[in-house]
Parts: C-alpha cells; sequence; structure tokens
C-alpha cells in the first residue's frame, strides 16, 4: 500500500440519521455502491482525507522512482534496462494521473509537491529503504508492487470516480511490475551460487519492509472507520497483510528462498499463513525520518525541484511570449 | 564477415547505446514530472534501437556475440558511437542542446537508411524514424523555449550549444567505412547529410534567438574508435560492471 496512517475526521462514523440531508445523501449513494465525483457535494473531511491520501500515494510513485533509478544504469542487460526504464517511466505516469485525480478536489500539484518537498507530507515508508545489490530489483517488483497490488485492486472500487478510475490503469501496470520483478528474483534464486546469495539476501531486507507497508494494526482506528464507510478504504490493514503472505509465502517457497520468519507457516486449522509482526518500532522510526534513505531521497528530489527551476521558470516565460505575440496578431 | 557493415551497424548501435545511458542517469530528478517521463521515453527507445542494431552486428559478424555481448563485454577502443553522445549530461539545458543536435542528424541519416539496399537495414530505420520523430520534436521544442526562455534560460542555452558544438562536425565526417558503404547503397555519405542539417538547425536555433558558434572546428575519434573522451570510460564501469563482475551468471 502506498499511503499509510492516513488521518480522517478522528470524529468517529456518523449514523445516517445523525446526518444532515445532504451528507446522508452522500453517504446513501456510497453505501449502494455509487460514484461521487468531482461537482458531487461531499463532506470536507472526505475531501481532505482523499486529498492526503492520493497525495500520498503520488508522491510515493515519485520518490519511488529513486531506488530503482539507482540499478537503471547498472542493469546487467539491455532488456533488463528496457524494462526497468518502462516501469520507472510507468510509475512517474501513475504519479502524474494520481496528482490529476487530487486536482479534481481543489488542490494544485504545486501545492502538493512543496508539502513533499518541506517533509509535511509523507510517501510510503518502504523508498526509505536502500536497493543494494541487482537481486533488490527482483525484490521490489516482487514484494513491494505485491504488497501495492493488495490494496490497489479493491481500490478501483472506490467511492471516488477519478481516484477508482486512475487506479484501473495503475492495477494494469501494477501487475507487469510485480511480473518482471518475480522475474528477476527466478533468474537470481535459479543461477549461480552468488545470484542466490543476492536474492535471499533481498528477501530478508525486504521482508519486513513489504509487511511494514500495510500499515501497523488498524483493527481499533477510528480514522480507518471512517475510511471505510467512505469506502476510500476498502480492507483493514491486518487483512492485506494476511492475504499479501498468504500469496507470497509460497511463492518464496517455490523459488528456494526461505522468509526470515521461523513463525512464517500455513497453519491447516485458519488456512492461512502465521507470520510474525514486522518490527513496528523501525517503522515509526522510519516515518520520523529516521529510515536508511530519508535524507537521501527528500535530498534528491528537493535538488532535482530546484535544478530544475531555471527549466520550469523559461519553459513558462516562452510559453507566455508566445500567447502574447499570438494575441498582438489577432 | 562484412567489416565494414560491422563497424557501420557498431557505429549505429553505439551512438543509440550509449547515448541512451546517459538520458536514463536522469531517472527520477528531472525538473517537472512530465520530463521524468518524457526522458524515460527517450531513453527506452534508444535502448531498443540498440537491441536491433547490435543484435544485426552481432550476426553480421558471425562470431556468436549478441547485442549484450558487444554492450557489455567491449572496451572503450572497440566503441564506436560519436563523441556527442558520450558528453556527461551536464544541466538539463545540456542534456537537451545534445539530444536535439543528436536527433537532428539522426532523424535525416534513418530517413536515408529507410532506402538502403539492405532490407534489415531498411526496416530498423523505419522503425526508429517514427520513435525520432517525436525526439526531434521534443528536443527542438525544449531548446527553442528555453533559448527564448528567460535570461538565465537563455544564457545555459547558450552555453550548452558553445560547449558542445565542437562534437557535431564528427558526426559528418566520412571514412573508408563509409565509403564501403555509399558503394553498396546500405547508407548515405555522411558529408551529404550536412546541408539538410544546417537547414534544419539554423531555423531552431532562430527561433531559439541562440547563435551558432563561428569557429567549426570539430573534434573526432569516436565513431572510429581512435580517441575518445575520458567520460565514456567511467560510463562503461558502471554500465558493465554486473556482467563483469560475474561473468558466467545470466540476468
Amino acid at each position: 500500500m502506498y499511503a499509510q496512517m492516513i488521518k480522517s475526521t478522528g470524529q468517529g462514523v456518523k449514523s445516517l440519521d445523525e446526518m444532515e440531508p445532504d451528507e446522508r445523501a452522500f453517504q446513501e449513494r456510497i453505501n449502494a455502491g455509487g460514484k461521487i465525483e468531482p461537482k458531487d457535494w461531499m463532506p470536507e473531511g472526505y475531501r481532505k482525507n482523499l486529498i492526503r491520501q492520493i497525495g500520498q500515494h503520488a508522491h510515493s510513485e515519485i520518490v519511488g522512482q529513486l531506488p530503482e533509478g539507482n540499478w537503471i544504469t547498472r542493469a546487467p542487460t539491455l532488456e533488463r534496462k528496457a524494462i526497468l526504464l518502462a516501469k520507472v517511466q510507468d510509475e512517474a505516469g501513475h504519479g502524474l494521473y494520481l496528482y490529476c485525480a487530487a486536482e479534481t478536489l481543489g488542490v494544485t500539484r504545486d501545492d502538493l509537491t512543496r508539502d513533499l518537498l518541506s517533509g509535511k507530507m509523507k510517501y510510503s515508508s518502504i523508498f526509505n529503504y536502500p536497493t543494494l545489490t541487482w537481486a533488490d530489483m527482483g525484490a521490489v517488483g516482487w514484494l513491494v508492487d505485491g504488497a501495492a497490488i493488495m490494496n490497489q485492486v479493491p481500490l478501483q472500487r472506490t467511492s471516488y470516480g477519478p481516484y477508482a478510475r486512475a487506479m484501473v490503469r495503475i492495477c494494469k501496470e501494477e501487475s507487469f511490475h510485480q511480473r518482471q520483478g518475480f522475474d528477476i528474483m527466478m533468474k537470481m534464486a535459479n543461477g549461480t551460487e552468488a545470484q542466490r546469495k543476492m536474492a535471499q539476501d533481498a528477501l530478508n531486507r525486504f521482508w519486513g519492509p513489504a509487511l511494514m507497508m500495510f500499515g501497523p494494526s488498524d483493527a481499533d482506528s477510528v480514522h480507518s472507520a471512517q475510511s471505510m464507510a467512505w469506502k476510500i478504504k476498502m480492507n483493514s490493514n491486518d487483512e492485506l497483510r494476511q492475504k499479501f503472505v498468504d500469496q507470497t509465502a509460497p511463492q518464496a517457497e517455490y523459488l528456494g528462498l526461505t522468509i526470515p520468519d521461523k513463525t512464517c507457516k500455513l497453519n491447516a486449522e485458519t488456512g492461512h499463513y502465521d507470520f510474525a509482526q514486522p518490527d513496528w518500532d523501525e517503522f515509526f522510526d522510519v516515518l520520523r525520518g529516521n529510515g536508511p534513505c530519508n535524507t537521501e531521497r527528500l535530498e534528491a528530489r528537493n535538488k532535482a525541484w530546484d535544478d530544475g527551476r531555471w527549466v520550469r521558470e523559461g519553459l513558462l516565460a516562452h510559453a507566455a511570449k508566445k500567447r502574447s505575440a499570438k494575441l498582438a496578431a489577432e | 564477415m562484412n567489416t565494414p557493415l560491422f563497424e557501420f551497424l557498431c557505429r549505429m548501435g553505439d551512438n543509440t547505446l550509449v547515448l541512451g545511458h546517459r538520458v536514463s542517469e536522469w531517472c527520477g530528478v528531472a525538473p517537472v514530472l512530465e520530463e521524468d517521463i518524457a526522458l524515460a521515453n527517450t531513453a527506452l527507445d534508444l535502448i531498443g534501437q540498440t537491441q536491433l542494431w547490435l543484435g544485426m552486428a552481432g550476426e553480421v559478424e558471425g562470431k556468436g556475440r549478441d547485442a549484450d555481448k558487444l554492450a557489455f563485454h567491449r572496451d572503450v577502443w572497440d566503441f564506436r558511437n560519436a563523441l556527442l553522445c558520450e558528453q556527461p549530461n551536464g544541466d538539463f539545458g545540456q542534456t537537451m542542446m545534445r539530444q536535439f543536435l543528436f536527433d537532428t542528424w539522426h532523424l535525416i541519416m534513418l530517413k536515408a537508411l529507410a532506402d538502403s539496399s539492405n532490407d534489415q537495414i531498411a526496416a530498423i530505420a523505419e522503425k526508429s524514424v517514427k520513435e525520432v520523430t517525436y525526439h526531434q520534436e521534443r528536443s527542438a521544442d525544449t531548446v527553442i523555449g528555453l533559448g527564448d526562455g528567460t535570461e538565465e534560460s537563455h544564457m545555459r542555452m547558450q552555453r550548452a550549444l558553445d560547449k558542445l558544438w565542437p562534437f557535431v562536425g564528427e558526426l559528418f565526417i566520412g571514412d573508408d567505412v563509409d565509403d564501403a558503404m555509399v558503394e553498396q547503397g546500405i547508407a548515405p555519405d555522411p558529408a551529404a547529410l550536412r546541408t539538410r542539417f544546417d537547414n534544419q538547425l539554423d531555423a531552431a536555433l532562430a527561433e531559439a534567438t541562440l547563435t551558432k558558434p563561428a569557429d567549426d572546428f570539430a573534434h573526432k575519434g569516436g565513431k572510429t574508435g581512435a580517441r575518445h573522451t575520458e567520460h565514456l570510460g567511467h560510463m562503461l564501469t558502471q554500465m558493465q560492471w554486473l556482467q563483469r563482475a560475474y561473468p558466467d551468471a545470466s540476468w
């Protein structure tokens, strides 16, 4: 999931009877599976919550280019380089659709960018981990995109129309990303001894952070309850995490790799895999800015933005000159 | 084995490989999101074209080397790209000026190659023309926009042009390989492309309010492999590292 710890109104979910007529009609429409569109009436809390969620998702796509970009120039074959370039290009594209979806709620992309660069808005904790070997490109596709898909597939049915539609396109591309990641892992896991070692090391390092992507248990969270009532969150964090482990554990077995959790086993009674919780202290450290790469990631984004200022200003100035020349000619 | 043909194919493929690599260095740090997408797209097209050119070079050579073997297991002196392609990215203006100068030549070259007597070359050129037409439109628009933008953007674009101009002439200098290609009807005489290049360049630079340097001095040695710049070696250490460090692995 690319959105974590999204705050809602914090006031708990109102019953239909407690709502004013506008809000009641809005909620009934959502309950009936209808879509909310940009010009429709919506509660202020719904709008703000969605801006935070979609914005965080968009920022994650943008910052997420960096750990993979780290390996584009070292990709081991032309085909791998092309696939990775295509993937990173898709991610920038996802960022673009999501910023557009957020703009329908009355913010601008520049507002959101400012909040990312100042550290006010977050991006997914996962992108604060380093990519250290080529196998990490496999692990990121397999585990990180795999975890993202768990959340994004249900979001195709989310109540906000522009978000749901962006998610349809994003999901198609994400499943290609996950497959290419698994394909890299297969090649590595079935390769030389050094490659197998890289694959296992990547799984060791990314397993916990991938589980953290879903966020801590939100069984008792008022924010999550409100988001679920509004259908901008479709499943609980624990449900999605379990689904992810159930899907991923047999894949690790197929690869001949060992999940770095001795308790991770199929439970015959529940039909699900048991697993240990990731290190939540580490998660909160990363959120507070103390992950292995927080500083580099934000510095890289700020540098790109600052270095690009003259380009943005230059192109705007040129566009303004052309507009005035056109007006003068008319 | 047809040596001049192999050389010629390496020149085409190394241009796209080396420039594609340079452009890919921008991943995630472009001035705006749309540029991130466009740069990745350009790099992707160039790497795709590399697979075709170097793949064919390997077939022509007949020694069992495929495109990857050529890309990742040759040293600097075996590379046949024009020096322009290996120049560092510099700022965004320098990257886009390099792209514009290369794209303008590349498109003219590919259009000529679409009429090659060699069907496979004609087919690769035809496919590439579609992609490079877009590259050239975009790089020309960007050079014009930034040249005729603010005082700062104009200054930066003029500086980029002045810096890169000595690497343009090499694209039009012919040698024995080119003579053999002309003789077989495979590729045009490089010098014959110059007028069209100059016309297109002059038109764009005028719109961009940029001044072409008066001195036509040209560095050379990239396309023959005689003397690359120091930059290429560093690029290869990064690009080829995994293949070289783990030669028995497949990826």
